[in-house]
């Protein structure tokens, strides 16, 4: 598929879920229709979490049931081997804790990722450049995308826990008016519209990039515009908001009031972005920690790795192949088991 | 051979942008110098592997059985269950692109579908068609699509175009291992008789004999009664190895290719040498002409060959009551024996952990496989100062190393070999940071794609490599790249002569063999290849 096909089919995609959304919102702004507010404010986002929590679940452990018949760790360091060589103990984990602190340089600071270098080829000569940027805004994507997650549970606490408080003051830099200006959210925003130019400026990665790659990036852009169109140009009613998914938190969901269009459209995409999750490319994030290439020690021959499924094979014995041979080794003065005269 | 291969002017023309049709609908076409030849069918009846024929790549038709398709998909449902690495790779990769200009042969050849992320996406598209919901439902709005015949011959020109060298899975985020992939499809070509001639005629020559060679036990034997010859001829002490011997405490295992093509020989009468020094110290190995193969084609066909060829060194070992077992300079015969064979054919409950008869040392980083590497075992050697050496015997040479894949990517041995040579030569340097360890770049030949008639494959894929020690043959005038590996010691000469001229290649225990002063020896006038010793000629 080319790009214009898979940008298109995704903007079609994404076109149709706001326009769920805003149709849901407008139903309830404007007919007061409070079915179509119970259906968009309660009943989908409990399907969605369910469906999140279930798939998310199933994923995991289908992953987790596979076995792992052999012990294949890429080893990016110098092994332990002779005590006075000095093992790469983070790149080439030899125990359980040197595994375990490999897979948190993976998961919290995208270690290979950092190791990211670009080839560029000149005058029939190809050339290997440092190549972080991508490293830098992926970090900064998760990582704004992680506290974003975190700040949204003001919603579903009550009290809101202090840790809450300090990382929105943490978060927020001045304050233009009522709200602080939180960069977070617009540090994901330029992040995720960085991956998605990126997607699109570089003939190899347009090359290979699905609808399905473009779609999820669509999806958390809207979310992201919504959100801070939400919080600081047409303020929302934070109050009813609140009321809102504190009811649906404790199971006891008050009828949705009139939150405005913006709104319906920011939560509808969010259902649709978790329901999406588990059956997406998204489900990286609970893959990575079942990498074998990744969580494994580089200690198979000192430890057996062993195989769930191990099967007896068909093997040339030896006693095969001197039945074939033994004249012949015989007269090379080789040793064998059974003299030639034996035999007959 | 050669001289089809396009001269290296043309070669370097290499356009790395994409064609404007998508991939899916670029059809796949198979071209001369890129691939292998088919597997033959006595070849695939000899190991039992199903659907031997005569068939040709460039056919149209590749007779394939008429339930293909059953056959494959079943295929694909058993290793999915089987394999987490195969199940997971399918789903997660989230087409970042970062693999995709690591690769040997993306940099090498421009063809996208060999980047890392579009190899594994030829199969991954039909695992989403077939095995996911999303994929039945959506087809290519989620990279979904229809196995065809048309995509298996993509499939079969493109995993013969990987040399496994997982070289993507080191900068993939989630560790995403293109190798496995090819790995597992390879597995699923063979379940319907498309393997490649270069791959299977080796795994039944090693399954018969013993070696991937063919070359019979008393063949064996003969040629390296040839290096003890030759080796006498140049040091004047006369070593001799012992063959099939029961009793013995140590069972040597190397690749074939060592005691069969130059320039591997050298390095087998390195082995030679060293063994003979070390015999008066204590040292007692046998050579085995049933397990004389340390390389493994198996490997490249399917994980159930792997097992029954590698099954021969645990038997042999058992039958003739070694300790334990010392193994030769080769990249995939190492990633089997450290990743794989102790699973597969384990536990060698009748070895013992390994240890050094002549320092003490225990290698208890072998202590279940019981296998030791030849340079961790030499590397030792030294540090305890149990070796005489005359490094200026090398003094022509000015070296560079190479990581072979796998001893680099699958077992992390790269400090002892530079140690080797370090302390048996004069002069070395290293090659960029970029292109050496863990991301050291494929000889462009591994992974059974050694053969002849896809050498512009071959020049294409080493070209990184080759340009590589170019920059340093150039910047510090390195003649001569050490390494660790029969395949490397088979297809980097023609390489260099292609890339790099004046540059030759050489096994690290070549190195050994010229520096080690043996008691006895006569004044050595040549190295092992028999050509001048530094400052002879004026002595002359
Ligand atoms: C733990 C290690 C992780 C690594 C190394 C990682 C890496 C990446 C990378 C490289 C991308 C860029 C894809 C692109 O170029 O489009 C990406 C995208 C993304 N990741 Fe992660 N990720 C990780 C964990 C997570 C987690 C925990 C989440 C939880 C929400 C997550 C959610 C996303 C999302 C939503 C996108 C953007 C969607 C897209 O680009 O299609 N990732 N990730
Ligand atoms: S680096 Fe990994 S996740 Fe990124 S495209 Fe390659 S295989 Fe996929
Ligand atoms: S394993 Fe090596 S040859 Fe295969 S795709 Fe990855 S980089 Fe290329």
């Amino acid at each position: 598929m080319n790009v214009w096909a898979s940008l298109i089919l995704s903007l079609i995609a994404i076109g149709a879920v706001a326009t769920v959304g805003a149709v849901a919102g407008a139903a309830v702004q404007f007919f007061d229709l409070s079915a179509a507010a119970w259906l968009f404010g309660v009943v989908i986002p409990y399907l969605a979490f369910v469906t999140f929590i279930a798939g998310f679940i199933y994923r995991v452990t289908t992953w987790a049931r596979s076995p792992v018949p052999f012990g294949i760790p890429t080893v990016c360091g110098q092994a332990k081997s002779l005590p006075w060589i000095k093992q790469s103990r983070l790149e080439s984990p030899f125990t359980k804790l040197e595994v375990v602190a490999r897979m948190a340089l993976e998961i919290l600071c995208f270690r290979s990722l950092f190791r990211n270098t670009r080839m560029t080829f000149k005058g029939g000569r190809p050339l290997y450049g440092p190549n972080q940027w991508l490293w830098v805004i992926a970090l900064a994507f998760h990582y704004t995308f992680l506290v974003i997650v975190i700040r949204h549970m003001r919603f579903f606490t009550e009290p809101i826990p202090g840790v809450l408080k300090l990382l929105e003051a943490l978060d927020g830099f001045l304050q233009i008016g009522a709200p602080y200006v939180l960069i977070s959210g617009f540090v994901m925003a330029g992040a995720a519209t960085f991956l998605l130019l990126r997607r699109l400026a570089f003939a190899n990665i347009r090359y290979i990039s699905l609808p399905n790659d473009y779609f999820p990036l669509f999806l958390i852009l809207t979310i992201a515009g919504t959100g801070i169109l939400m919080r600081h140009v047409f303020k929302v009613d934070i109050v009813a908001v609140k009321a809102m998914m504190m009811g649906i938190v404790t199971f006891h969901p008050v009828a949705p009031m009139d939150i405005g269009m913006l709104f319906y459209i920011h939560l509808f995409c969010v259902c649709v972005l978790i329901a999406y999750f588990p059956w997406s490319k998204l489900m990286h994030m609970g893959g990575v920690f079942l990498s074998p290439t990744r969580n494994l020690p580089n200690n198979t021959r000192a430890v057996r790795h062993e195989n769930p499924w191990n099967y007896p094979v068909k093997v040339h014995t030896y006693e095969e192949y001197e039945e074939e041979f033994r004249e012949k080794m015989i007269e090379a003065g080789l040793p064998v088991e059974k003299e030639a005269a034996e035999e007959e | 051979m050669a001289d089809e291969v396009p001269k290296t002017s043309e070669m370097v023309k290499i356009d790395h942008a994409p064609p404007s049709t998508g991939w899916m609908d670029t059809p796949v076409v198979i071209r001369k110098g890129i691939y292998s030849y088919p597997a033959k069918k006595p070849t695939l009846d000899y190991l039992s592997m199903p659907f031997g024929r005569e068939w040709s790549p460039l056919d149209a038709d590749w007779k394939l059985p008429p339930n293909w398709l059953d056959i494959l998909l079943e295929g694909m449902r058993e290793r999915i269950d089987r394999f987490r690495s195969f199940r997971l790779f399918m789903d997660i990769c989230v087409r970042c692109g970062a693999c995709a200009d690591k690769c040997h042969y993306f940099i090498g050849t421009g063809d996208p579908k060999n980047m890392p992320v579009l190899r594994a996406e030829l199969l991954r598209s039909v695992y989403r068609k077939e095995f996911t919901l999303a994929g039945k439902l959506m087809g290519k709005m989620v990279g979904a699509r229809q196995m065809t015949a048309e995509v298996l011959k993509e499939w079969w020109y493109y995993f013969f175009q990987c040399s496994e060298c997982r070289r993507c899975s080191v900068f993939c985020p989630y560790g995403i291992d293109t190798a496995e992939i090819t790995i597992i499809g390879r597995e699923l070509l063979n379940l319907l008789g498309l393997n490649i001639d270069w791959i299977a005629q080796p795994a039944a020559n090693c399954f018969r004999t013993g070696n991937h060679l063919g070359i019979q036990p008393h063949a064996f034997k003969d040629m390296l009664d040839f290096f003890v010859d030759d080796t006498e001829n140049i040091t004047g002490v006369r070593v001799n190895p012992t063959y099939n011997r029961k009793g013995a405490e140590i069972l040597f295992v190397t690749p074939s290719g060592d005691v069969f093509a130059d320039p591997g020989t050298y390095t087998a009468m390195g082995y030679l040498i060293l063994f003979h020094y070390l015999e008066s110290l204590g040292f007692d190995v046998t050579w085995s002409t049933y397990a004389s193969e340390g390389g493994n084609f198996g490997f490249f066909t399917s994980h159930e060959m792997m097992k029954r060829l590698n099954a021969k060194m645990y038997a042999e070992a058992k039958r003739l009551k070694v300790k334990w077992i010392l193994g030769g300079e080769c990249g995939h015969m190492w990633r089997v024996i450290h990743q794989y064979m102790d699973t597969m054919n384990g536990p060698a409950d009748h070895l013992e952990t390994p240890v050094s008869p002549i320092t003490g040392t225990r290698f208890t980083n072998a202590a279940t496989t019981k296998m030791v590497h030849i340079t961790e075992f030499t590397a030792d050697l030294i540090r305890n100062g149990k070796l005489k050496l005359d490094k200026s015997r090398n003094d022509n040479l000015n070296v560079t190393f190479h990581d072979s894949c796998n001893p680099a990517r699958g077992m992390g041995l790269l400090d002892e070999p530079r140690y080797v040579i370090q302390n048996v030569c004069n002069t070395f340097h290293e090659m960029p940071e970029s292109t050496i360890r863990e991301q050291t770049f494929c000889c462009g030949s591994g992974s059974g794609l050694n053969a002849g008639e896809n050498l512009e494959l071959r020049f294409r894929g080493g070209m990184p490599r080759a340009n590589a020690v170019k920059h340093v043959h150039e910047k510090h005038g390195v003649n001569m790249l050490a390494c660790v590996c029969a395949i490397d010691r088979a297809v980097l000469p023609p390489l260099m002569d292609y890339w790099v001229p004046g540059v030759g290649v050489t096994g690290v225990h070549e190195l050994v063999g010229n520096a080690l002063i043996l008691p006895g020896e006569k004044k050595r006038t040549t190295d092992l290849r028999g050509e001048d010793l530094p400052g002879v000629e004026e002595e002359d």
